[in-house]
């Protein structure tokens, strides 16, 4: 069974053409990075903004949880009905699909963004206001990098769920991944299915890789405790990594 | 909403075969997360191969679980067991982690004074730790329950009935009405798996509600 999936990806014929891997995981690639960018888009700046205000909690909790309930299948269906008459061209196909993985990929990204303003340490937040800083200024310099490790953890878990489910687009006649699946289903071709199955979870964890580096160099070493080759005037020539200046110097 | 007078012994039906289908998984995967949570917990080294490995079942779609299965385990393509096996594995996905760091939480001094009173780690595991991260398990295993009800609805794509089944007929026929019915039984459905997890939570810790009621 493992030489038939391997005799399939290994087949150059799947390698090329309009029906190719690559193509499919381009097609794949550009559903899913278009989806989580409108989602991260919409997301982020709402988590932000219940976060800082307090408002609207109970507006997150709720909606966040509803969303999950929705099945993935039906609102692309319904979609595609309530949607595809009034577009045209692949415009008609691609909008439903993608309206059902910015409808998968928000609940994560907002609880993510949510959570990381709210669980921001108060100290940090009332130093930033006794520094001077207004509201907007405390979001941005001290709340936002703050949140980031939880943003980033609800981005990429957005990110793993949209790729597994962009495969529904096939369901469309849509391309990606998923046509490995569908038409695999179709002929009785199980080594396409699971060859499908297998780029699907290869490119998630890819994608994932690709998104810890982000956070690695997005996220402030000041939250990691990773300060790598910092040079400092320490009199021990910077063998323990400096702590923040809180004490005083006499 | 005629269509649904006409189909409610249908709807019922399919959503009868939906409770069985999202249900039974929400069980066998506890079942089977508990033991692997514990283990997680008990053996450090453990902890990061539990938790990767089981998240990375997670990637799998749902769709080519449902195709592949029947060839790793021999059934027909038709056999609801194919469903109830993706569905435990998408649950112990969920709730390894749940169940270790639910472990983790229960604070040292309380196990230190279970273990002065003379209680044995078997006995101290199911009296004192495991009551004790039932907040937090339970609420794994509502997010498990929801997805899985929104999950299960997938394998209509491969002919097994339940609530999905009226998306793909509704999609077949360019008819909507069965559609809306499918979304909104699956969505109420959700809301009662979560509503019965949340009851039995309450039932389970008795203790939290003592704490308030005195204060």
């Amino acid at each position: 069974m493992i030489n038939n999936i391997y005799a399939w990806l290994t087949d150059g014929a799947h390698w090329q053409g309009y029906d190719g891997i690559p193509r499919r995981l381009l097609e794949h690639l550009a559903y899913s990075l278009t989806a989580l960018l409108i989602a991260a888009l919409i997301a982020i700046p709402l988590g932000l903004y219940i976060g800082h205000t307090g408002r609207g909690r109970f507006l997150v909790v709720n909606a966040v949880g509803a969303a999950r309930a929705i099945p993935s299948l039906g609102l692309l269906f319904l979609a595609f009905f309530w949607l595809g008459p009034r577009l045209s061209g692949d415009i008609a196909f691609l909008a439903p699909a993608g309206l059902v993985l910015v409808v998968l990929a928000i609940p994560p990204i907002l609880s993510g963004a949510y959570a990381g303003v709210e669980g921001v340490d108060p100290d940090a937040r009332d130093a930033a206001k006794g520094m001077g800083m207004r509201g907007p200024q405390v979001l941005r310099h001290v709340e936002f990098p703050c949140a980031l490790p939880l943003i980033m953890s609800g981005i990429r878990s957005g990110m793993l769920q949209v790729i597994a489910t962009a495969t529904i687009a096939a369901v469309l006649g849509l391309g990606g991944l998923g046509r490995f699946l569908i038409d695999g289903l179709a002929s009785q071709d199980f080594p396409q299915t699971a060859s499908g199955a297998l780029l699907v979870a290869l490119l998630a964890l890819s994608i994932d890789m690709v998104l810890a580096l982000v956070q690695r160099s997005v996220v402030s070493r000041g939250l990691t405790g990773r300060y790598g080759t910092v040079r400092t005037f320490d009199p021990d020539g910077g063998a323990t990594p400096p702590t923040p200046a809180l004490q005083h110097s006499d | 909403m005629t269509w649904l007078q006409d189909h409610l012994g249908d709807v019922l039906g399919l959503t009868v075969r939906h409770i069985y289908l999202a249900g039974v998984p929400l069980i066998l995967g506890l079942l089977i997360a508990l033991p692997l949570g514990w283990l997680a917990r008990r053996y450090r080294g453990l902890y990061p191969i539990l938790i990767i490995g089981t998240s990375l079942l997670y990637t799998i779609p749902s769709l080519a679980l449902f195709i592949m299965l029947p060839f790793l385990l021999g059934t027909q393509i038709l056999d609801p067991t194919n469903v109830i096996v993706a569905m435990t594995i998408y649950t112990v996905a969920l709730l390894v982690r749940t169940v270790a760091d639910g472990l983790g939480a229960v604070p040292d001094a309380v196990n230190q004074s279970a273990t002065a009173m003379g209680y044995k780690r078997g006995r101290r595991f199911v009296s004192v730790e495991l009551p004790l991260a039932v907040p937090v398990i339970s609420a794994g295993l509502r997010v498990a329950a929801v997805s899985n009800v929104s999950i299960v609805s997938v394998a209509a794509l491969i002919g097994v009935q339940q609530l999905g089944s009226l998306f793909t007929d509704g999609f077949s026929r360019a008819f909507v009405e069965p559609i809306i019915v499918g979304v909104v039984a699956c969505v109420l459905l959700a809301l009662l798996f979560d509503g019965v997890i949340l009851g039995a939570t309450v039932l389970a810790t008795p203790w939290l509600r003592a704490g308030k009621a005195s204060g």
